[in-house]
């Protein structure tokens, strides 16, 4: 892949090109959102939506990593090219953070079609990063096959995933008993394919029915959503994963699957749209630039004006600066 | 805002005992960094592509039986990688013997027993910032 640039080309091209260290540097990039992210991400909103986005959600410990690794293998045997976005948690007290998902998959470390990276969710909530739906934008352009990403364990709300990928998995533990209940509202809805993990430990067989039993009260008409068990560890299961990972992917093809598809890249524009103005407001109200923020802040502290009319004036001032 | 410094926490050679390693993968959690963590038994070629696809601004490793004498080789296998911006520390047990030999292969920094939390942050935190700027 990386023969065909030469060091003068830019990062861009050398991204477009496919090589390894302009990918991981494209990622820095967009993550850190230095000067040029911009230039990154604008030079690859054409290329993209080639890759298969493959999302994987679930509780901590429910083997979401050794499932991936897993998924990876049966990938590679069938020729695709894989991206991973291993996404681990912030200290919300220090913003460090320890990354860890990679360990389990650390077979494929020397692989060259498999390129790995784990990011820090920096105090984004909904299971991913702030820029994670950017650095898988980058994945896609530098011409992966399949990004997989694995969220942080998620419990009920965690369902930004939904937005992003093609294909959602949520990977559940047997027995967890009150979790399955937990899950009924909230991750278990954006599934297209659940997964029952660990089918070697004894409650593996209820947890599938008790899933089962969950799905059969859904409304009639709706996507039908298979319950597979897995063991990541000794890869049982896997193959029938990727075939239902595949099969998914398959109803995303022909005009219906091309409307979804598309529905789904403009919802996400929309929201990358309102993230971006959103932190340009921050961003605004932060350095107080001629707005007088703390002005509006006294009048809501005295009750004078409530937050809402309040916000609206910002919006106001923002607008025309005095 | 500067982003988090970037660490690669990892052992290299046979020897498995990790505790110290994920000691310090904590300390430099708790001071604001983001730790890639791997575990112990990794090839100088793991260490090479998981430094390259994470794109970390340093390297610690891990040795407390002879695996430092390995250093000078995935030094150079950094900088036959394009790496060669990315700072290496080591900790643990290097005899005195070892430690010009290290730093001539280019190793940045020798954490002996009895460093302290404030040396090992400080120091690779320092590294860190010098690493990017020569990215």
């Amino acid at each position: 892949m990386a023969e065909s640039v030469s060091p003068s080309d830019s990062l861009l091209q050398r991204l477009l090109a496919g090589q390894t260290i302009a990918l991981a540097k494209s990622i820095t990039a967009v993550e850190n959102d230095t000067p040029q992210a911009a230039e990154i991400l604008a030079g690859i909103q054409t290329q993209l939506g080639r890759a298969l986005v493959v999302g994987f959600t679930g509780p901590p410990g429910a083997g979401k990593s050794t499932l991936v690794n897993a998924l990876i293998v049966e990938l590679r045997c069938r020729e695709r090219s894989v991206g991973v976005v291993a996404v681990d948690p912030s200290s919300p007290l220090t913003g460090g953070a320890i990354l860890g998902d990679r360990i389990r998959m650390s077979e494929h470390n020397r692989d060259p079609g498999v390129f790995v990276r784990s990011l820090a969710a920096r105090g984004h909530l909904g299971g991913l990063s702030p820029m994670a739906a950017r650095v898988i934008d980058v994945m896609d352009a530098a011409g992966r096959d399949v990004v997989i990403v694995e969220t942080v364990g998620a419990g009920q709300s965690e369902v930004e995933i939904a937005e992003i990928a093609d294909v959602r998995v949520v990977i559940c533990a047997p027995g967890l008993g009150d979790d399955v209940q937990a899950i009924k509202a909230g991750i278990l809805e954006i599934a297209d394919i659940l997964v029952v993990n660990k089918a070697d430990l004894p409650l593996a067989e209820r947890t599938v029915s008790q899933l089962k039993g969950m799905l059969s009260l859904r409304e009639a008409g709706m996507a039908e959503v298979p319950v597979l068990s897995t063991t990541a560890t000794n890869g049982e299961g896997v193959i029938a994963l990727v075939d239902a990972v595949e099969a998914r992917a398959g109803t995303l093809e022909g005009t219906v699957g091309e409307e979804e598809r598309a529905d789904r890249a403009l919802r996400r524009v929309r929201r990358l749209l309102a993230d971006a103005t959103a932190q340009q407001v921050r961003r605004l109200i932060r350095e107080d630039s001629g707005v007088n923020v703390d002005d509006l802040c006294t009048q809501v502290q005295r009750g004078e004006l409530g937050v809402e009319a309040a916000a609206a004036q910002l919006l106001q001032r923002l607008k025309e600066p005095s | 805002m500067t982003a988090p410094a970037r660490i690669l926490v990892t052992k290299i050679g046979f020897d498995g005992h990790d505790r110290g390693s994920r000691i310090v993968a904590t300390y430099l959690r708790d001071a604001g960094m983001e730790v890639v963590y791997t575990g112990p038994w990794q090839k100088i070629a793991d260490v090479v592509a998981q430094a390259t696809q994470e794109d970390v601004d340093v390297i610690g490793i891990s040795s407390l039986a002879t695996d430092h004498l390995l250093l000078p080789d995935l030094m150079a296998a950094l900088r036959d990688n394009g790496l060669g911006h990315v700072q290496v520390v080591v900790g643990g047990i290097v005899p005195d013997q070892d430690i010009e030999d290290l730093h001539s292969a280019g190793v940045a920094a020798i954490f002996h027993p009895g460093s302290t939390r404030e040396q090992i942050v400080d120091e690779i935190a320092r590294l860190a910032e010098e690493a990017r700027v020569a990215a």
